[in-house]
């Protein structure tokens, strides 16, 4: 950990950084310079160690791919499993059932209730109602951190019963599921998600009603869309300004490129603009797909637009994402039929594999050769906050001038909220925040 | 290989006059973060946990941060960088009982099987500027760098195990963790043999219990996350298995999560190694 360096003053040049960025997944750590109170120039600095996921994947099955990739991620393995796995099942031709698909889905809603309630109770609402933490705002008001774990762990009943255990599943299959599910026993989920579904409305309320740092940008915003329901593991890649893509094709428009300070790789578009994937975006590009209860929710927020233009809203987001998650999953359950075998078989051989689908955090974009033997000659894997990172620091640049004139700590905990507000999931970009303002005039 | 969590021994207290709550720790080196997301994931029992032990240092839960001194600190991640290594010097010489949980901090994790390839080749072919990148050369297991009290295995580790160690914590008694083979948790399970039954390849009759027969349970192989328990005959296991696959598919099935494990590395080496980059070159183009 680096020691937070506190500036001279705040006229004048000077750098902000802060080291050891808490409450993300992850460590990472930001750095502003600062010349005659502009910011010139804001790094995001992401020093988790590499671990070369993209080099332990060569050689190896699709389903062992399936298992690997989702140690990207604790808290969202989910994504990295289904990108990975409908990515094999479009290159190589492999047709799924449709309640396998629905299956899929329901999985997925459990990871975006999981990994939300989280983002939303434990991690950022501390920020705005002045706690260091969701534990220290239990002592307060412990039924609303409460109500928060209850949502959580309804996410992650979901994740027990279709993925076996909550962190790292272990039932997605190339083809399906390596088992069936019974219809009764989806039923078991019924009753925490119809609880889950009354907690996901009152946060909506509880967040929609934060004090908000009045902040607003426009940002290129990038999203997948599908034309019947609410983009997670299908869609194409459309964006705020009109592009529109198969989700294989992710590279005609996007590419990934290395910073000095950072361990994730930085993605730019053709222009080399920033561009902001996750909640936020989802909303913006697909809000006419969202479940009747999540589209009445943000109605009645009246804060679609501010969701679009200040990330301080990402929370309301999530929120209305959380409405979304738990009524679709019980519309799931409910509708579920069991499917005739776990999975579709298949045969190993070459193909060339890619997909894209969102991940709580946004767009994940995953692409494999696979060589003769049907074995991994070639990986890219593009997580949501690889992403981000660009987008987040242009946002600082904007952002951070604001705050130069308060206190030092005041400062750095503006700033480290608006970092949180993006979930920068540093593990998967693969560290987080220490902020460094360095003085250069 | 590391003891079994003693929670009545270790170094001297760090628990202040004024609190006789246990002052604990969570950091992680390089990781996924799912191990430490199991105590959040314990909703029912995380406020109450909270209540009875002072969590000083949870940089992924909370913004109050220590750099020690520690009655326990559960450490997450494998050590792979020459900074990561001083720091979990600093760390141990602050704390009375060091605890490693999950698969990276007891056996290197999936990110150890690069410790059987080339490192600058590896880092050459993801980063344009593989200069910009420090790592070690191979990603160890914490106990490969300072003494350690005691471990929670798994990849993650499990709900109920953690939730046993807390309670054995702050009761002040031995923790019960278990040291028998997945295959005794699957016939409790009433699990179907899916090895015989099915002729499914499973690791289950040397791999440690504790994640509840998962993969049986949901159709499929143990593939070995728990990491080998005590006396695992990898090598009676390993033959049986090449009943129809090829050394490479044999030595595939032990090159998972804790694959840098003895017996499991041995039973890799004898079977050529694990799959990836060595075995099979890149495409000029690959990088």
């Amino acid at each position: 950990m680096h020691d937070t360096a506190v500036p001279a003053g705040s006229s004048g040049d000077l750098t902000i950084d802060v080291a050891g960025l808490t409450r993300v997944e992850g460590e990472g750590s930001l750095s502003l310079r600062v010349r005659n109170g502009t910011v010139e120039e804001a790094h995001l600095e992401i020093f988790e160690a590499p671990r070369y996921f993209e080099r332990l994947v060569v050689g190896r099955t699709p389903d062992e791919v399936i298992d690997i990739v989702a140690r990207i991620c604790g808290i969202c393995p989910i994504a990295y499993q289904m990108t990975a796995v409908h990515a094999f099942e479009h290159g190589l031709g492999i047709p799924i059932d449709p309640s396998v698909r629905a299956l899929r889905r329901l999985l997925y809603c459990g990871e975006w209730i999981e990994s939300h309630a989280l983002h939303v109770y434990l991690l950022h609402l501390p920020d705005f109602l002045g706690y260091a933490s969701a534990l220290e705002l239990a002592k307060d008001q412990r039924s609303t951190v409460e109500a928060g774990l209850t949502l959580k762990k309804a996410g992650n009943r979901i994740l027990e019963l279709v993925g076996g255990r909550a962190i790292h599943p272990v039932s997605v299959r190339v083809g399906g599921f390596s088992r069936t599910f019974r219809r009764s026993e989806l039923a078991s989920l019924r009753r925490p998600l119809a609880e889950a579904l009354e907690i996901a409305l009152r946060t909506v309320d509880l967040v929609a009603g934060l004090d908000t740092p009045d902040f607003s940008r426009s940002a290129r915003l990038v999203a997948l869309r599908h034309p019947d329901e609410y983009p997670m593991n299908e869609g194409r890649i459309v964006s705020t300004d009109g592009l529109d893509l198969a989700p294989t094709d992710w590279p005609v428009e996007f590419h990934e490129g290395q910073v000095a300070w950072s361990h994730a790789l930085q993605s730019h578009d053709r222009q080399e603009r920033p561009y902001l994937v996750g909640p936020a975006a989802r909303l913006t590009l697909a809000a006419g797909q969202l479940h009747p209860l999540a589209a009445a929710a943000l109605i009645q927020t009246g804060l679609a637009a501010e969701i679009r233009d200040n990330p301080y809203r990402s929370i309301v987001a999530r929120a209305i994402e959380l409405v979304d998650a738990t009524a679709e999953a019980l519309d799931i359950v409910d509708a579920y039929q069991a499917p005739d075998r776990a999975a579709t078989r298949w045969t190993p051989g070459p193909a060339s594999a890619a997909w894209a689908t969102e991940a709580p955090r946004g767009l994940i974009f995953h692409a494999y050769e696979l060589d003769e033997r049907g074995l991994v000659a070639h990986a890219q894997i593009v997580p949501p906050t690889s992403q981000n990172q660009a987008a987040i620091e242009a946002d600082l640049v904007d952002f951070a001038p604001r705050v130069l004139d308060l206190p030092k700590d005041q400062a750095t905990h503006r700033i480290e909220q608006l970092v949180r507000s993006y979930d920068p999931c540093i593990s998967c970009a693969t560290h987080f925040l220490d902020l460094h303002v360095e003085d250069v005039s | 290989m590391p003891p079994e969590p003693r929670v009545e021994s270790g170094r001297r207290s760090a628990r202040s006059a004024t609190s006789q709550r246990p002052r604990i720790g969570i950091v992680k080196f390089a990781s996924c973060d799912g191990c430490q997301l199991t105590l959040l994931d314990l909703e029912d029992e995380l406020l109450a946990i909270s209540e009875r032990v002072d969590l000083v240092e949870f940089a992924e839960a909370t913004s109050r941060r220590s750099s020690g001194p520690f009655d326990v600190l559960f450490v997450e991640g494998s050590i792979s960088t020459a900074e990561q290594a001083e720091e979990i010097a600093r760390l141990r010489a602050v704390t009375a009982r060091l605890i490693t949980i999950g698969a990276c901090a007891t056996a290197g994790g999936i990110q150890a099987i690069r410790n059987w390839f080339d490192h600058d080749e590896i880092r050459a072919a993801i980063y344009p500027e593989p200069a910009f990148v420090e790592s070690l050369a191979m990603a160890r297991p914490v106990a490969d760098f300072v003494a350690v009290d005691g471990e929670l295995r798994g990849c993650p580790i499990s709900p109920a195990q953690l939730r046993e160690f807390l309670v054995a914590l702050v009761s002040g008694r031995r923790p019960q963790l278990p040291d028998e083979a997945v295959c005794i948790e699957c016939k409790r399970r009433g699990v179907v043999c899916v090895a015989v039954a099915r002729g499914i390849a499973c690791l289950g009759p040397v791999t440690r219990t504790g994640c509840g027969a998962i993969c049986p349970a949901y159709g499929r192989g143990c593939y070995g996350c728990f990491g080998p328990r005590e006396s695992a005959n990898t090598v009676a296991l390993a033959e049986w298995l090449s009943d129809g696959r090829s050394a490479s598919d044999v030595g595939r099935l032990f090159s998972g999560f804790t694959a840098w494990s003895e017996p499991f590395r041995a039973t890799i080496d004898a079977h050529g190694g694990p799959p990836g980059p060595r075995r099979q070159p890149p495409e000029p183009g690959d990088a």
